[in-house]
């Protein structure tokens, strides 16, 4: 084997490297290591001209390997691997040492910081002396993309990837598309009304030639990879054949059993046999076998006995649905932060103590109230409503400490269009500040605060409880000083925005992640917001943290704009990282074969191990659990890393 | 604390999953936690790339303590590389114990993507931990041996 001629790039990265770890120092340990050819320090190796450098050293001094000082390889990485690619050197032979994220980011000491990062970077010019150029594996990959969850997120990204002609599978949880928006009266800072502008968007999903909809759906499992994933899905049994149901509401009229509505959040019931609204979509009836008196016929059966076109089928089952599919967008969207948390607001006991989405539901024309807000204590018209913010958000001690982000513009909304119908009424709203970042939102909270006489009291709310037909509310005026008690015919809650509660189990099954406060992942909060760290994987919307609706659609889009980036190559390119085996030494006992969680070994006829490296994920278990060292990692060997630990903790 | 221990600057090797101790680092990183610089950190693939032979030769080679950073239980990448691990290196502190060697100088933590505070928290009570066990009668022995 030639003589390695290692080239060593240690970046300032302005000062964010050079305060705590002396370059220059770095620069001249490395000088020193055998195999390296090459050393340069530069203020910003990923700027043009820095690259450039690498470039030019490649060709100049005929490196055979590269390593760059600098960032996390999750930065830059790719970007120094082109530009290794442009000079005609394989990528595969280019190396990040992270001595930003791991060293000068996290030391204060610089004398110790800069002797870190020596080790840092020896370890990996050691690795890089051991890699081989590598090509990436060519996959194929099946046409289809599975969006998980269909409110306004999902259903614009499935839109999005069937309009640009790959096949869409839309799965949603619940008996109708359509998501919390569907539950909207008017948006903000519009006011158009928010079911005119989804309903059409959910009639085109459901009819789109590219678009296959699953609704009382649920995602079981997922298995594969990148271009080739495996989903079961199981559809749900709504006991009604939607191609027969036309929507007479026979069945709804006779059947005996009632429960709270979840589209009307409670307001009102609805029965057994229910449509969640008007718009469904598929409009069709479901039975809520959960609420229903028994599906054995003889137990009731009123439904069908009255169902003319005899859509009812008891005996419907569960499918269970087996998908390719080459790209997941996950869009599940949010839930409203549990009302039993907040103890101090009555904890859901105080009838006129509704939430944001109550509310919505009460000043909607299809609502249970026919647009006219009334308490739900006593249908009287409330002539004093109370609007209180951040209601279990920023309040890092009892609740969510983050900002739920769009109850500043959806109370300014509320309480706009209560004034709106009950003109002589009075609006309180408390705040703790109001944030109105967004096109037309500060001219519409100024429109409300100085032309919709709504009065803003800056304060939290501390107590809410109910005094006679009356609801007390305590808490402070923090501009004035003074403690406010303040008495309202109904109260009206801003909810802290959780993450669905079905996001945990569902990244488990896409082994994705979930952030500290379990909204998903992305791969890099400013950069890939629409990525998740596995290939393929995209989120978008509420899920991924709070959102508005047009931030919700933009992403959305974005995430169908990278699914659609992904089905239009022909061919996927698949790390060429991936284990192999070496046969001359392979005693082939199949301990590997089993250890593999992909399939991707196998024993031969010759009675060794082989490795399908389209399969390979690269994980390196086999590797592992080789006793003969016959399984190794393509530029990740044994040997390699017995290297890099070597001069890791070598003297000096 | 021991005299002798005191001018003692523990050398750490840490097996970083790329997937999330590694990105849990990064997150420390953008966070400016500071923590101990003594550990040496690797990235790889997974923690079930990790073996006893990987352990035992950073243990010959002078590492006074070997950290291992893999993915909470149920949330690997590669569906069950971690368990794989958590055997794994459950038998070789056993082995270790048999051996006379301390077999807190081998750890296995959980360390998720977004857990930059727990990866802070880890290094800093980590080091500390092998400052106190001193250095490794590893190297000693070896000197001893080998002149």
């Amino acid at each position: 084997m030639s003589t390695p001629r290692i080239g060593v790039f240690v970046c300032h990265c302005g000062l964010n490297i050079e305060r705590t770890v002396d370059t220059a120092r770095v620069a001249d340990a490395l000088r020193e290591m055998s195999g390296v050819a090459y050393v340069s320090n530069y203020d910003y190796m990923c700027s043009d001209p820095g690259q450039q450098l690498v470039s030019e050293a490649i060709r100049d001094h005929r490196l055979t390997g590269v390593v760059i000082a600098a960032c996390s390889p999750a930065m830059h990485e790719p970007t120094f691997r082109r530009a290794a690619e442009d000079a005609g050197m394989n990528p595969y032979l280019v190396e990040m040492a992270n001595i930003r994220e791991h060293c000068s980011w996290v030391h204060l000491d610089r004398e110790q910081a800069t002797a870190k990062a020596i080790r840092i970077v020896r370890t990996m010019v050691e690795k890089v002396k051991g890699n081989h150029p590598l090509d990436p594996v060519k996959i194929d990959h099946v046409d289809k993309c599975l969006v998980i969850g269909a409110g306004i997120t999902g259903i614009q990204a499935a839109l999005d990837v069937a309009e640009a002609g790959y096949q869409v599978l839309l799965v949603e949880k619940e008996p109708s598309i359509g998501g919390h928006m569907a539950q909207l009266s008017e948006t903000f800072p519009t006011l158009d009304c928010s079911q005119c502008i989804l309903t059409p968007k959910m009639v085109e999903a459901s009819r789109h030639p590219n678009i296959e909809l699953l609704t009382y759906s649920e995602v079981l499992d997922v298995s594969g990879y990148v271009g080739n994933y495996n989903v079961t899905i199981r559809k749900n049994p709504t006991y009604v054949d939607a191609e027969k149901c036309n929507l007479c509401g026979d069945c709804e009229k006779v059947c005996p059993e009632s429960v709270p509505s979840e589209f009307e959040r409670g307001l009102t019931e609805r029965k057994a046999i229910f449509i969640p609204f008007q718009q469904a979509v598929p409009s069709s009836y479901t039975l809520d076998e959960g609420s229903c008196l028994g599906l054995h016929p003889l137990r009731c059966s009123e439904c069908a006995k009255v169902c003319e076109v005899g859509a009812i089928d008891f005996d419907m089952q569960p499918e269970i649905l087996e998908e390719e599919v080459a790209a997941i967008i996950v869009a599940t969207g949010f839930d409203l932060y549990p009302v039993l948390n907040l103890g101090e607001y009555g904890a859901g006991d105080i009838p006129d103590v509704v939430d944001g989405l109550q509310f919505e539901r009460m000043l909607s024309a299809s609502g249970p109230t026919g647009g006219h807000v009334r308490r739900p204590s006593d249908g009287k018209v409330p002539e004093r409503v109370v609007f209180v913010q951040c209601a279990g958000s920023r309040d890092p001690e009892n609740h969510n400490s983050y900002c739920s982000k769009i109850c500043c513009m959806y109370t300014a909304k509320h309480a706009l269009l209560y004034r709106h119908a009950v003109p002589d009424a009075e609006a309180v709203v408390f705040y703790i500040d109001v944030r109105a970042g967004g096109k037309g939102y500060e001219e519409f909270i100024q429109n409300a605060t100085e032309h919709e006489q709504i009065r803003y009291l800056r304060g939290k709310v501390a107590k809410i409880y109910q005094d006679g037909d009356k609801v007390m509310l305590w808490g402070v005026d923090t501009l004035s000083g003074q403690k406010v008690e303040i008495e309202a015919d109904l109260v009206v809650l801003a909810m802290s925005m959780d993450p669905h509660p079905s996001t945990e189990a569902l990244t488990k099954i896409l082994k994705i992640s979930c952030g500290g406060e379990g909204f998903l992942k992305e791969a890099h909060p400013k950069l890939r917001p629409v990525e998740s760290l596995t290939a393929g994987i995209y989120v978008a919307g509420a899920g991924q943290g709070p959102k508005d609706i047009p931030e919700s659609v933009a992403q959305g889009s974005g995430a169908a704009a990278k699914a659609i980036a992904l089905l239009s190559q022909d061919k996927l390119s698949h790390s060429p990282e991936t284990a192999f085996i070496d046969e001359t030494i392979c005693g082939g006992c199949g301990v590997c074969v089993g250890m593999c969680p992909y399939t991707a070994l196998s024993l031969t006829a010759s009675g060794v191990a082989e490795c399908n490296e389209v399969l390979c994920e690269g994980c390196g278990t086999c590797v592992s659990s080789c006793p003969t060292g016959a399984a190794q990692m393509k530029n990740q060997t044994d040997f390699q890393l017995r290297e890099m630990i070597e001069v890791a903790l070598a003297d000096g | 604390m021991d005299n002798k221990h005191e001018a003692h600057e523990p050398r750490i090797v840490a097996f970083l999953c790329r997937w999330c101790s590694y990105a849990g680092a990064d997150l420390a990183g953008v966070s400016r936690l500071t923590y101990p610089p003594n550990v040496v950190p690797m990235r790889v693939n997974c923690s079930g790339r990790v073996d006893a032979d990987m352990v035992l030769s950073a243990l010959e080679k002078g590492a006074d303590g070997v950290l291992i950073g893999g993915c909470h239980p149920g949330d690997c990448h590669y569906v069950s590389g971690n368990y794989k691990t958590r055997r794994r290196i459950a038998l070789l502190k056993q082995a270790l114990s048999e051996v006379g060697l301390d077999p807190r100088r081998v750890h296995l933590e959980w360390i998720s993507a977004s857990e930059g505070i727990k990866f802070q928290e880890t290094m800093t009570s980590y080091t500390e931990l092998i400052r106190e066990l001193g250095p490794s009668p590893v190297r000693a022995t070896k000197e001893a041996v080998h002149g």
